[in-house]
């Protein structure tokens, strides 16, 4: 069980590392959602309510998030280090969670501005709707690391994450945006632990067919 | 459009589809006619060769 | 085969004899509440399609037999038409009822819409894989996924209505008198069989083109 551990950790601090030092995907991930809740000012006309703008926060993050799980497997695709992960003697499904977890800190450095920007520009955020979206990250995470390899297997790579991904998104769109802006805000944190568990569950078994050859 | 109308035409969009969905498989079946002719024609032409 | 086939063409024949003349008039909605003799039928098989279809994705990741990836296949191909048809005979009902093509307030309808995005996505993916062990494993897992959005969505949909657009509109509940859910049952049995027959049609021409394939190969 401790190796499994260590083969995870092992394996995101390596894409930690990778991203410290290209610097690609980070960047360019906090520029587009400062830039995507500038538009959203805009888009937005006036007289719209707070409550509006807390839904634009959610499409800005998924879109966000989108951006880096694109780039999520491309060390691994540019190198052809994916067929040598999967031949370690390491459990494939380590593999996920190690990539997984790199992605979810990817995320929360980005939230880190970003929510902070978001209370500037529209309006604060309440604990609940952190959580929300943390809670949500994993779900992002999870999903979004096994739908970006499956996509990679596929000749429209970039075009199809996409549409893999917003169908399955939508439910975390709904749990996070009800943790902002519902009066009982434990119902959609509930339900976003419900989605984080299944789901990973089901990642975290399938994922080495996924990758199997 | 009257209500009954509304009615009309949903059993109807159901029908056609299926009506579609006929079209489609003759289509495939008359393809996969050709294709047979064309691969016992193959088959003949190779037991001619080798007979 | 063709005795499924026939019992499907009887049993959707008798769906609509019950829907239009054995039930009685819904006092409420008038003859447009006859649509859900079709559509709601039409929706359980477009469910029953895709648990299938995952079913059979499941049987293929164990077993790793080649057949399960096309039956699974075909199985959410029909699903996917299934729910198509649901959207339509939907939308003609909120027509007839609300006078709108699109509410949000239906949950079946939003719970559809974002089930067929994403078995849409389904053959997307499928057809930017090469043929092979990969494409039938991603389409498998995919297809698991799918069910497993079904609940979720189910509940995400239920949760949205409090902040998204209260539901202003009931339609049938479970008060069926005795001839309605008769009819009811056959429709919903005709859809079935329908479904089934259609599947092992579409199945059937997929692997007749599989060999023909295999038996160009051979010959040429």
């Amino acid at each position: 069980m401790t190796g499994y551990i260590a083969d995870v950790a092992a394996l995101a601090r390596k894409d930690l590392r990778l991203e410290l030092r290209a610097r690609d995907t980070l960047p360019a991930m906090l520029l587009f959602v400062l830039s995507t809740l500038v538009v959203f000012h805009f888009a937005l006309p006036t007289g719209a309510d707070e409550v509006a703008a807390q839904g634009l926060l959610w499409v800005a993050l998924v879109f966000t998030a989108l951006l880096g799980l694109a780039r999520a497997w491309a060390p691994e695709r540019e190198g052809g280090a994916l067929e040598g992960l999967v031949l370690a003697p390491c459990d494939r499904s380590a593999i996920w969670l190690g990539k997984a977890a790199a992605v979810f800190l990817f995320l929360v450095a980005i939230e880190v501005v970003a929510l902070p920007a978001f209370s500037l520009f529209f309006s604060p955020l309440d604990g609940s709707a952190v959580l929300g979206v943390l809670l949500a990250n994993i779900g992002i995470c999870t999903v979004g690391t096994l739908l970006a390899a499956m996509a990679a297997a596929s000749r429209t790579r970039e075009l199809i994450l996409p549409l893999l991904f917003l169908p399955l998104a939508i439910p975390l769109v709904v749990g996070g945006v009800g943790a902002s802006v519902s009066t009982e805000p434990v119902r959609y944190l509930t339900f976003l632990g419900l989605y984080d568990a299944v789901f990973a569950i089901l990642c975290w078994a399938s994922f080495e067919y996924v990758v199997a050859e | 459009m009257s209500q009954s109308d509304y009615v009309v035409a949903a059993y109807a969009i159901v029908f056609v589809t299926l009506l579609v969905y006929v079209a489609i498989i003759a289509a495939k079946l008359a393809r996969l006619e050709r294709e047979t002719a064309a691969l016992a024609e193959l088959a003949r032409a190779r037991r001619d060769t080798h007979g | 085969m063709p005795l499924i086939a026939a019992a499907a063409a009887g049993l959707v024949g008798l769906a609509i004899v019950f829907a239009f003349l054995v039930a009685p008039e819904d006092a409420d909605q008038g003859i447009s509440q006859r649509i859900f003799y079709f559509h709601v039928p039409i929706a359980l098989t477009a469910y029953a399609c895709f648990g299938w279809g995952a079913w059979k994705a499941l049987r293929l990741l164990w077993t790793r037999e080649e057949r399960y990836d096309l039956e699974s296949y075909v199985a959410v191909h029909q699903g996917t038409i299934f729910g198509a048809l649901t959207l339509a005979t939907g939308s003609i009902w909120a027509k007839a009822s609300w006078g709108k093509w699109w509410v949000w307030d239906s949950n079946q309808l939003v719970l559809f819409l974002v089930l067929f995005l994403f078995y849409s996505a389904y053959f997307m993916l499928r057809f930017s894989i090469e043929e092979g062990p990969r494409r039938a494993n991603a389409s498998a897992v995919y297809a698991l996924f799918g069910v497993a959005l079904i609940p979720v969505s189910f509940f995400a949909i239920r949760l949205a209505e409090d902040f998204i657009h209260p539901t202003t509109f009931t339609r049938d509940g479970p008060q069926m008198t005795g001839t309605m859910f008769l009819a009811f049952c056959v429709s919903w049995l005709a859809m079935s069989v329908l479904a089934y027959a259609l599947y092992r049609v579409e199945l059937l021409g997929k692997r007749l083109d599989a060999n023909l394939r295999e038996l160009r190969e051979a010959l040429t």
